[in-house]
């Protein structure tokens, strides 16, 4: 599909999908409609294979994840044969099967750092967005386990209508909480998050104010915590360097072992999946066909093709432009530049007619239990 | 607007990398990396020198001593240097005094 693509440099981070089964049911969640069953998951010798292999290719980071990865009986174990590695490792946690004592053991075994979600910063509309009651108050407690525990804490927080008018306040509650960093991130829409979308989009005018205000925080707060702020990218002129550029930086493996680009990636149909059953991680790396599908530039069209950006941006993201054009390699929508930028201005324009109109979402749940997914 | 003025770095300050900041010597790459939460600093020689020395023992003071007589370099150079470092280090969050 794409001839004379340069060998890749090498890949710096591996998202580990340890499992798809989290108690959560965020509406948000990027993970994809089809969530992987306990049945499929990889064992622990196949997880700690997989990390060996990741240390042996370059790759520095290890974010651990799913759905929640205290899911796993083995976390731990998993954690201290990343460290034996050297590999620097991540936990992105809602906190929930995070006692004090597993906490403390996650430490002993050499975890590196913790990221906590939280859905907003009023605890009954929390546990509304997270779809589990007490979720608020568990993440408060698990946040004193790791500061506690002498860990370094980043609070995760996603942006929606639900709790867009709060942005800031997520801030001080992350700093009340004791984080060194925060992630205040406008949602973006795969997997559950674009099933959702009309039920989380803020309107323009939402947007903008909460983006003044996080970055006004940015100042206030300087030296006290560190502030990375994604904005959403339906409002920008510009679309994001997707991944940092399709197959360039980084890997994530499934609970399965399937190997992606990026976590919604097998919305792009035609693409070729490896499976760390079948091939190592360099092999996957270096020639796994759908991480070739878009390296370099011989892919792109006009206007990307010849822009001065695609260096930056990389045309942007290639499953926005298919989710939306049809085509994986059109110019993602949100770039004023593209032809097609006209779909992103219906969404906005649709999603503004239907302001006033209440939230009600799908929520996140595995397949089997689909026909109970909705509430309100 | 701007926050409260980062405080000063003292000459009897103890700089110390907080857990989950690591200095690593990527065997692959043949570099050595400063790791952090999301994110990967290159370092070049003079810092990695400096960043092996912050180990919450050694003073700032002692650090630029050190490095001065092992680089038979002008100290105030050192300083500059040093505190150039930590100072950002610091406003990241990714050093503690």
């Amino acid at each position: 599909m794409n001839a004379g693509v340069q060998p890749p440099r090498r890949p710096v981070g591996l998202l580990a999908e340890l499992t798809h089964r989290c108690p959560l049911q965020c509406p948000y969640c990027s993970n994809p409609l089809e969530l992987e069953s306990r049945r499929v998951e990889l064992d622990t010798v196949s997880w700690q294979r997989v990390f060996a292999e990741a240390s042996a290719i370059g790759i520095l980071h290890v974010h651990l994840s799913g759905g929640e990865p205290a899911s796993r009986r083995d976390l731990v174990e998993l954690v201290g044969h990343c460290a034996k590695l050297g590999l620097y490792t991540n936990l992105i946690t809602s906190g929930i099967g995070l006692t004090r004592e597993r906490v403390e053991a996650l430490a002993n075994a050499g975890l590196d750092h913790v990221q906590l979600s939280i859905q907003d910063a009023e605890p009954s509309s929390a546990d509304h967005i997270a779809g589990y009651r007490g979720a608020f108050a568990r993440k408060r407690e698990v946040a004193g386990f790791v500061t506690q525990a002498g860990l370094p804490l980043t609070v995760n927080a996603v942006i929606h209508k639900a709790n867009v008018s709060r942005a800031g306040a997520m801030v001080e509650l992350a700093i009340a909480l004791g984080a060194r960093r925060v992630e205040v991130a406008h949602t973006q829409y795969y997997g559950w998050a674009a099933k959702n979308r009309s039920h989380l989009m803020p309107s323009r005018e939402e947007a903008t104010a909460a983006i003044a205000e996080v970055e006004r925080l940015k100042g206030v707060h300087e030296g006290k915590i560190v502030i990375d702020h994604v904005a959403p990218d339906y409002h920008a002129r510009f679309p994001k360097p997707c991944m940092s550029g399709w197959g360039r930086r980084t890997m994530n493996v499934t609970p399965s072992g399937k190997v992606l680009p990026c976590h919604a990636a097998e919305v792009i149909p035609g693409l070729e999946f490896w499976n760390v059953a079948e091939h190592s991680l360099e092999d996957i790396w270096n020639n796994s066909p759908a991480f070739n599908a878009f390296r370099g530039e011989a892919w792109m069209r006009e206007p990307c093709r010849s822009c001065d950006r695609r260096s930056i941006d990389f045309g942007g993201c290639r499953c926005q432009a298919f989710m939306l054009t049809g085509d994986a390699r059109e110019a993602d929508p949100v770039c004023h530049l593209s032809p097609h930028h006209e779909k992103v201005v219906n969404v906005i324009a649709e999603v503004e007619r239907t302001a006033e109109e209440p939230i009600t979402y799908l929520y996140r749940t595995m397949p089997s239990a689909l026909g109970a997914g909705q509430a309100g | 607007m701007t926050g409260a003025p980062a405080r000063e770095l003292s000459g009897a300050d103890r700089p110390r990398l907080p857990r989950g900041v690591r200095l690593k010597h990527d065997e692959v790459r043949g570099e050595w990396l400063l790791l952090a939460p999301e994110r990967v600093l290159k370092t070049d020689a003079i810092a990695v020198e400096i960043l092996k020395r912050c180990d919450g023992e050694k003073t700032l003071d002692g650090i630029i001593d050190e490095l001065a007589s092992a680089y038979n370099a002008d100290r105030s150079r050192i300083e500059a240097d040093v505190r150039a470092l930590l100072v950002g280090l610091v406003a990241k969050r990714l050093m503690d005094l």
